[in-house]
């Protein structure tokens, strides 16, 4: 592009953000804090300007925080014009166009998506309008959410262990609920962290007094004369009576609105290169349209060049401050999106953190602690090398382990560790779920495409 | 006041809980729960709170009248959305 482009662009040029939640303000922000001067224009389906999520199944439920009180602070002066409460329902790439839900069409000269996850529903539609059965994603989850927990139900259930699933049980079991939980897998987290760690946490619910059913799926959901849910009905053939039900199925990426539309989108994310631009559905990368956040693909160097996919906060800020500084750059001056993979959670009282990909490891260390007694590091290996790290209340351990899967570092680990045991210097399986099998998803996808989701027929070239 | 703290960055080393208790509380050991939405009277104590974090994990706005006290720099400018 020339430099006569870029600056008109930077000056007076028209940026896009579809998805006004974490990553789209980022984005806003660092656009800003850069020097753009052109139209800045933010879509977001929900009515409420950008809020946190986190503290949704943490504070709010604990009763820490208002469910409507979650709005981000700004780190800048955005002056942007904002459409909320109205979903983008198509994209024009050849005109440069965005369609909304309500017909109007906004022009742009670059743009930025940024729609996330939405909460994947009960697959059963009309089971899933039972009054009592809810999904926790947005604000309005969760303060519906809160409202019925405060209202003293006679026992939750919870469908799916993995983090939102766990977070939500440990927040009943604080408030005094009684709580059921099932999991497909054999024990909660093995999707993100695997079985060996997945135990650890199953002994934190089952001694907390979560009524924890592993090796279950939920076959049916009974609800009254009235339409409120009452049971729950399992694999098992048991059937438990609940009164408030929270599907925890992970989620759906938001990029059903971009069918048709050429972009490289499907059931994964949105495809795109380590410079958050975005391909086409012929693997060709655009100009003019960038990615970020959990709806986001992109190739990571440390991680075998795998499109990954990270439903991670800090993943959601980083890359769209990446993909801000690039979308008014010359080609040269363009960062690469290459933050280590981390996430957070708590649950039980235990502070869960993560570096590095977990779901690529084949074998598990433990490195410092003990699981049994809730605090400890665990070193995932991947083919002789350090790829990600869990700590359980050991938090500070981490950055020495990002920096060691930065490196490369050999796996098993040979550097003593100060606090070595007897026990536990050997690696074990880290026993994560066969991948090809159904379970609660990992919040890391390390997938291609899928074939079902094939939109062009090959034609392999004669040469 | 909106605050939101960096979960990733932040260490449990406290120093919020103990000098702004009724933002920031330790859940166990080392988690961090908080209140995202500030009540005024608690400015004073958050500016604290936001200088103090050892990891500068704490982003306010709603700070940018306690200009020059240290902390408010992560205020950076005004919301244009409030």
């Amino acid at each position: 592009m020339s430099a006569d482009h870029l600056d008109w662009l930077r000056r007076e040029g028209r940026i896009l953000i579809v998805g006004a939640s974490l990553a789209g303000l980022r984005a806003a922000e660092t656009l800003r804090a850069e020097g753009f001067t052109g139209e800045l224009t933010l879509i977001g389906d929900e009515p409420y300007e950008p809020y946190d999520r986190p503290p949704l199944s943490k504070s709010v439920l604990l009763g820490m925080a208002s469910p409507h009180h979650t709005e981000l602070p700004h780190r800048w002066e955005v002056d942007a014009k904002w459409r909320l409460g109205i979903p983008a329902s198509g994209l024009d790439l050849a005109a440069k166009r965005v369609r909304l839900a309500d017909g109007d069409e906004v022009p742009y000269d670059r743009l930025l998506i940024a729609t996330g996850v939405r909460a994947r529903p009960w697959p059963k539609e009309d089971e899933a309008r039972l009054s009592g059965v809810c999904v926790l994603r947005t604000r309005d989850d969760a303060a519906d959410l809160y409202q019925r927990l405060k209202a003293g139900p006679r026992r939750v259930f919870v469908i799916g262990a993995g983090f939102a699933g766990s977070e939500i049980a440990s927040a009943c079991r604080e408030m005094g609920l009684a709580v059921t939980v099932a999991e497909r897998a054999g024990a909660p987290l093995v999707g993100a962290l695997g079985g060996v760690v997945g135990a650890v946490a199953a002994d934190l619910q089952t001694e907390s007094g979560v009524d924890l059913r592993t090796h279950v799926t939920v076959t049916a959901l009974e609800g009254d004369s009235v339409g409120r849910v009452r049971a729950v009905h399992l694999s098992d053939e048991s059937v438990v009576e609940a009164d408030v039900v929270v599907v925890s199925l992970g989620s759906q990426r938001n990029t059903d609105w971009l069918a048709g539309s050429g972009l490289g989108a499907g059931p994964n994310g949105i495809a795109c290169d380590a410079g958050c631009r975005a391909f086409d559905f012929r693997g060709i990368v655009t100009d003019d349209v960038f990615v970020a956040g959990d709806v986001a693909r992109s190739p990571h160097a440390l991680f075998g060049y795998q499109f990954l996919s990270l439903e991670h906060w800090g993943n959601a800020v980083a890359q769209a401050e990446t993909a801000a500084h690039n979308m008014i750059c010359h080609g040269a001056d363009r960062r690469p999106h290459l933050w280590m993979p981390a996430f957070w959670s708590s649950m039980f009282g235990v502070n869960i953190k993560s570096v590095g990909v977990p779901p690529m490891g084949d074998q598990l260390m433990i490195t410092q602690g003990s699981p049994a007694e809730r605090r400890f590091v665990g070193v995932y290996g991947y083919q002789g090398r350090v790829i990600a790290a869990v700590s359980f209340d050991s938090a500070r351990w981490l950055e020495f382990y990002a920096r060691q899967i930065e490196r490369g570092a050999p796996f098993p680990v040979e550097f003593p560790t100060m606090d070595r045991r007897p026990e536990g210097r050997q690696p074990v399986a880290a026993d994560f779920p066969d991948p090809s099998l159904p379970t609660h998803g990992p919040t890391v996808t390390l997938t291609g495409y899928s074939p079902a989701d094939q939109q062009l027929v090959f034609h392999p070239a004669l040469h | 006041m909106r605050l939101v703290v960096d979960l990733n960055k932040c260490q449990g080393y406290a120093q919020c809980a103990f000098l702004a208790p009724d933002v920031f509380a330790m859940h166990g050991e080392e988690s961090l729960v908080y209140n995202p939405h500030a009540p005024e009277e608690q400015r004073e104590r958050l500016a604290r709170a936001v200088a103090a974090c050892p990891v500068q994990a704490i982003t306010a706005d709603g700070l940018e009248d306690l200009a020059g006290e240290p902390g408010a720099g992560a205020a950076q400018e005004a919301s244009d959305v409030r």
